[in-house]
């Protein structure tokens, strides 16, 4: 088994964060340490990637893919109607810090346009009043 | 082995799992307890079947009905009416135009395609290693392992003459040849599996659906070139896909498929998935290899190239996902057969995810050298509502716009070049008259805009400057000297750039000018888009 990447123990350190989905500044230092490179360089890598995020985030990751299939298929009401309920705009934790709105990149799941991902649950054929209610869902189960 | 009256193959690819596929397959195999069929009906979960608008879908054998967007509430039905009394369901059935209600192999959608690459995807259930083998699975890397040398291999390969699918078209036995014949100690197969071109998804459906067909054109290229390490590197927006992958190594790891001594041969060959952060720049090799390495993935100039100097400074071998999954039709079949499909210059299949304004949506399987108006009048069933054709956008924000009167152009690498387009990695956006051309570069800019990793300046900046003029055109404030500045900057951007991504983001908007001036025009003469998308001030 070869050694992990800093990438990837960057992943782990993510996932073990799970109400802030984020990576904590102390412990990123000890992962540059153990892989011999600078904790710039190791911040460097960290915000290359959209996914990595040096800010404590909410539980819950939303992901709105917005591209060209999506946008024909009207994301914008579908955005429209989830920053109206969770009460934030994209890079915004809400109060209760369970969900967190970001831009995806595309999901490839154009055929059933417009969708979603949240955390690792793809969502498609959506429209307002079908993300207000996977949101009321997940709520209710959290 | 247990023989089943009726085998129900619903689908698992992504889609219809999104669309609510898993719902009802798990109402379906409850209703089917119920009724104490258990023996009788065997439910299996296969890889994306591609009609993936109409999902979720499952098709039941023997017979073959086309049971199409179910829901839960259906599962009692289907299984009483149909499963006990043999009575399949109407409405809930695939309808032509005509009233027929057809089968698997009747639709035009399936039954126009030619199947290589998705050969299992739909068929095998994806987490079973003995599906794969049953449909003649690792057999190609049986085949090479006793009976060809490795030189062989890659003179299979490059006699077939298969070009890189993802989107070069580079031929794939030259890049194999040139690693093969760089010494080294240690050399590596690297999968490029970070799938980012908005409106494509066809490595994912491969990786969802037939998972095992990528291991073993990867070992396959291993055994060419000399390699014994593999990395597949697999974007992170495509959960699904990383969860098949990784249970299929596993299991290709326990039969002895990967690992040591390959069929008691002296070949070894082993695998590794790597998963992305989320970074459009990492679909080009150079920068997924830097990923790989665990650094920020930014490309590097290129020569040399990584069939010289790759992953971790060795020669490489670096394929898209769909080139490799034609590696075991071919070391299996032979490149003769192979060159039979497709024109003289571009053999075999190109998979397309067919998307936006046409009526059937999905993934296609298709010889190259086939026409534009086949894929969406005769696979995808033309424009819907009575609506006018108006383009197709190929290649995703590298590519460009294919106007309808360049609808009889014939799929290849070099006929879309010539037309400003490109092949790509295979994303078709179909456009109708409610499309705006003007916003469709604009958006296209504004993804490469905030994709652009920042490392050389051209990309960096000039993409910028032109997505600050159309967004002066798409708001009526443009100029006409604009169209000349944009044109300027773009073609400057094309060739000074480090990169493909850089090279190719003034595609869109070249393209759309080249074709739709008229649009361009009106937006800024007459401040009107014809189309009725932009808010023109």
């Amino acid at each position: 088994m070869q050694k992990k990447s800093l990438i990837e123990k960057l992943h782990d350190l993510q996932k073990d964060q799970k109400n802030t989905n984020h990576l904590p500044k102390n412990e990123m230092a000890d992962i540059a340490k153990e892989s011999n490179v600078s904790t710039s360089k190791a911040y460097g890598v960290a915000t290359f990637y959209t996914m990595f995020s040096v800010k404590p985030r909410g539980r819950h990751i939303i992901r709105v893919c917005e591209n060209q299939a999506c946008h024909m298929a009207g994301s914008e009401n579908v955005v429209e109607a989830l920053k109206k309920h969770l009460g934030i705009n994209f890079n915004e934790t809400t109060s209760d810090g369970l969900f967190t709105l970001e831009h995806s990149s595309c999901l490839g799941m154009c055929s059933i346009a417009p969708c979603l991902m949240i955390d690792e649950h793809p969502y498609g054929n959506l429209t307002p009043s079908k993300v207000v209610d996977i949101i009321q869902k997940m709520k209710a189960g959290a | 082995m247990k023989i089943y009256r009726i085998h129900a193959l619903i689908c698992a690819g992504g889609q219809c799992i999104s669309a609510g596929g898993d719902s009802f397959e798990e109402a379906l195999k409850r209703a089917i307890k119920e009724k104490g069929l258990e023996d009788e009906i065997q439910v299996v979960e296969t890889g994306c079947m591609g009609s993936c608008e109409k999902g979720p879908m499952m098709v039941i054998y023997p017979e073959g009905t086309l049971y199409i967007n179910l829901v839960p509430e259906d599962a009692n039905e289907i299984v009483e009416e149909h499963f006990l009394k043999g009575r399949p369901i109407d409405r809930l059935m695939w309808k032509e135009a005509d009233g027929n209600f057809p089968t698997l192999d009747q639709v035009p959608f399936f039954a126009l395609q030619t199947k290589i690459v998705l050969r299992n995807c739909g068929i095998i259930d994806a987490d079973s290693i003995e599906e794969y083998i049953a449909r003649e699975g690792y057999s190609a890397l049986a085949k090479a392992l006793t009976s060809m040398s490795p030189d062989q291999v890659v003179d299979e390969v490059k006699k077939s003459g298969l070009r890189g699918r993802g989107g070069a078209g580079f031929p794939t036995g030259l890049k194999w040849e040139y690693a093969a014949q760089t010494p080294s100690e240690q050399k590596y197969v690297v999968t490029n599996a970070d799938e980012g071109d908005p409106g494509a998804y066809m490595d994912r459906s491969i990786l969802e659906g037939d998972p095992h067909t990528i291991i073993e054109g990867m070992a396959i290229a291993g055994y060419g070139i000399g390699a014994d390490k593999g990395y597949i590197y697999c974007r992170a927006e495509y959960p699904i896909a990383v969860q098949r992958m990784q249970n299929a190594i596993k299991k290709a790891k326990k039969m002895g498929l990967l690992g040591k001594n390959i069929l008691g041969s002296d070949f070894s060959f082993d695998l590794e998935l790597r998963i992305g952060a989320g970074a459009f720049v990492c679909g080009e090799e150079t920068a997924l290899l830097n990923s790989i390495e665990g650094k920020r993935g930014e490309p590097n100039l290129k020569p040399p190239f990584p069939s010289e100097k790759g992953l971790f400074g060795q020669p490489t071998v670096i394929n898209n996902v769909e080139t490799f999954a034609n590696i075991p039709f071919i070391v299996c079949e032979g490149h003769e057969k192979f060159k039979r499909i497709g024109t003289e210059t571009n053999t075999g299949t190109k998979v397309f995810s067919l998307a936006g304004k046409v009526i059937t949506t999905g993934l296609i399987e298709v010889p190259l050298g086939i026409t534009l108006r086949k894929i969406i009048y005769d696979i995808g069933g033309g424009i819907p509502n009575g609506k006018k054709f108006k383009g197709v956008l190929m290649g995703g924000p590298s590519g460009g716009v294919v106007p309808a009167s360049m609808l009889d152009t014939p799929i290849d690498f070099e006929s879309l070049d010539e037309i400003g387009s490109m092949m790509g990695s295979g994303g078709m956006i179909v456009m109708d008259e409610d499309s705006c051309m003007v916003d469709i570069a604009k958006y296209f800019l504004e993804f490469t805009v905030d994709e652009s990793c920042g490392k050389c300046t051209p990309c960096r900046e000039g993409t910028q400057q032109m997505l600050e003029i159309l967004k002066r055109i798409s708001s009526g404030k443009g100029a006409e000297a604009d169209l000349a500045e944009l044109e300027k900057l773009g073609e400057t951007i094309a060739v000074t750039s480090l990169c493909g991504l850089g090279q190719s983001a003034p595609n869109p908007v070249l393209s759309t000018m080249r074709w739709f001036m008229d649009e361009y025009e009106a937006h800024i003469k007459s401040k009107k888009c014809i189309a009725n998308v932009c808010d023109m001030k």
